[in-house]
């Protein structure tokens, strides 16, 4: 690693003073962390979210949880009224990387990086979440621009994101067993505004699928999903997969996911 | 910049630069070289130690994260009188090792396995060792060893 300053604030007007001020944002560090010990980064200085004890926890608000940013994925994983409510969203925080990722990794460094495989991101685009800024809310469908880019302004950090509760939900991943990221990834939600349908690991960002969303809504049936057609044509191929293999993955996903969805 | 946590109960206080690793703290700065550096990637978990009771590769946590925090190693498991921990005892009675590279961080993880895990079963406890890697055993008396360690925790 090159050598860097760290500043850990205790409030988060500081923390936003920092980040404004150029200083790169260390959330759980568990992807931040090997990118600067291979010399990706040379940041000057680090800001250490690690004390603001008021964006870290969970609680019910009516027919949402509101996750703090800084809540850790074992945190959520293990929280029994949201595994009571949406277990859908404990499951996933729950296969994520291995035990050690998930006692330090974040929500918050985990949206706000949009890494195109990784978990978190299907769940909010998916349960129609509204990420929490130190700004202003952010609606998911308005928040993953692009490939490891959001709808966040420099100096715009995330405090929480809320999630609202499904009728019924799933997420069910094809897991890349090296990197143990998502080779892809379908987290399909009922929810009152119809069924949600939204793909991580396929393409170079999370995306929702109108295909399967429209059949889904007609018809909250593994064989809907079955029958839609998937076009290979925008997505990912690499040494681990082809595009009409993660075009196949996607809908055999879906099919479990309402599947397990129904119960 | 000065950081100060405890290790194995006992308060540290380290004058450190900033980009210093938790586990380089440990093994240089404190000499508690049980803690081992296998892939120094994140990859392996042979640095895994417990910090505030979840394992984490120390490896892919800086030194100032752990501030405040209660860190343990596998210095801490032992009696004073250098009996062996229950999942200690267990690996050693499993063969639950060859060269014993990976053994303190599979211990450090497997002691929180069963702590949060208690019925574990021995799928779940392959799925939760995930984040550790051993190229000599193949797993099956590390798996063996969890078992028997858990069993003889309980019983404590």
């Amino acid at each position: 690693m090159y050598e860097f300053t760290l500043e850990s604030p205790s409030s988060a007007a500081e923390a936003v003073r920092l980040a404004a001020g150029g200083a790169t944002v260390l959330a759980g560090g568990q992807t931040l962390l090997p990118s600067l010990k291979l010399r990706l980064a040379n940041p000057g200085q680090l800001v250490d979210l690690g004390k603001l004890k008021e964006w870290r926890g969970i609680c019910r608000d009516g027919q949402s949880f509101v996750v703090g940013s800084m809540t850790r994925h074992a945190e959520v994983a293990d929280h029994a009224e949201l595994a009571g409510a949406i277990p859908a969203l404990s499951e996933l925080a729950g296969q994520i990387g291995d035990r050690q990722v998930r006692a330090m990794g974040t929500l918050g460094g985990s949206v706000a990086n949009n890494d195109p495989a990784a978990c978190y991101p299907s769940a909010l685009l998916a349960l129609g979440a509204t990420v929490h800024t130190t700004r202003r809310k952010i609606a998911a469908d308005d928040f993953f621009t692009g490939m490891f880019s959001t709808a966040l302004d420099a100096g715009e950090l995330i405090s929480a994101v809320s999630f609202p509760i499904p009728k019924a939900a799933a997420y069910v991943k094809f897991k890349q067993p090296a990197s143990r990221f998502a080779l892809v990834g379908v987290f399909v939600a009922r929810t009152d505004a119809g069924v949600r349908v939204a793909v991580t690991g396929a393409a170079s960002c999370v995306f929702r699928h109108a295909g399967l969303e429209k059949a889904l809504s007609a018809s909250f049936t593994p064989e809907a999903a079955a029958a839609v057609k998937i076009d290979p044509s925008e997505l990912n191929a690499d040494l681990h997969a082809s595009a009409a293999y993660r075009a196949n993955l996607i809908s055999v996903l879906t099919q479990r996911g309402v599947a397990k969805a129904r119960g | 910049m000065q950081v100060k946590f405890k290790v194995n109960g006992q308060a540290v206080q380290l004058e450190l630069p900033a980009n210093t690793l938790l586990v380089q703290a440990l093994r240089d700065a404190l000499s508690l070289t049980g803690t081992h550096v296998g892939c120094d990637t994140a990859q392996c978990g042979a640095c895994t130690v417990l910090l505030d009771g979840r394992p984490v590769k120390s490896c892919n946590v800086l030194a100032a994260q752990a501030e405040g925090c209660e860190v343990g190693t596998i210095e801490g498991l032992a009696g004073a009188d250098g009996s062996l921990h229950p999942m200690q005892a267990a690996f050693k009675d499993c063969h639950g090792l060859q060269c014993g590279f990976c053994t303190p961080g599979m211990v450090m993880s497997a002691l929180d396995l069963c702590q949060r895990h208690p019925q574990a079963s021995e799928a779940e406890i392959k799925e939760q060792l995930e984040g550790n890697l051993c190229r000599c055993t193949g797993y099956q008396n590390i798996v063996l060893a969890v078992v028997q360690g858990r069993v003889a925790m309980a019983a404590r």
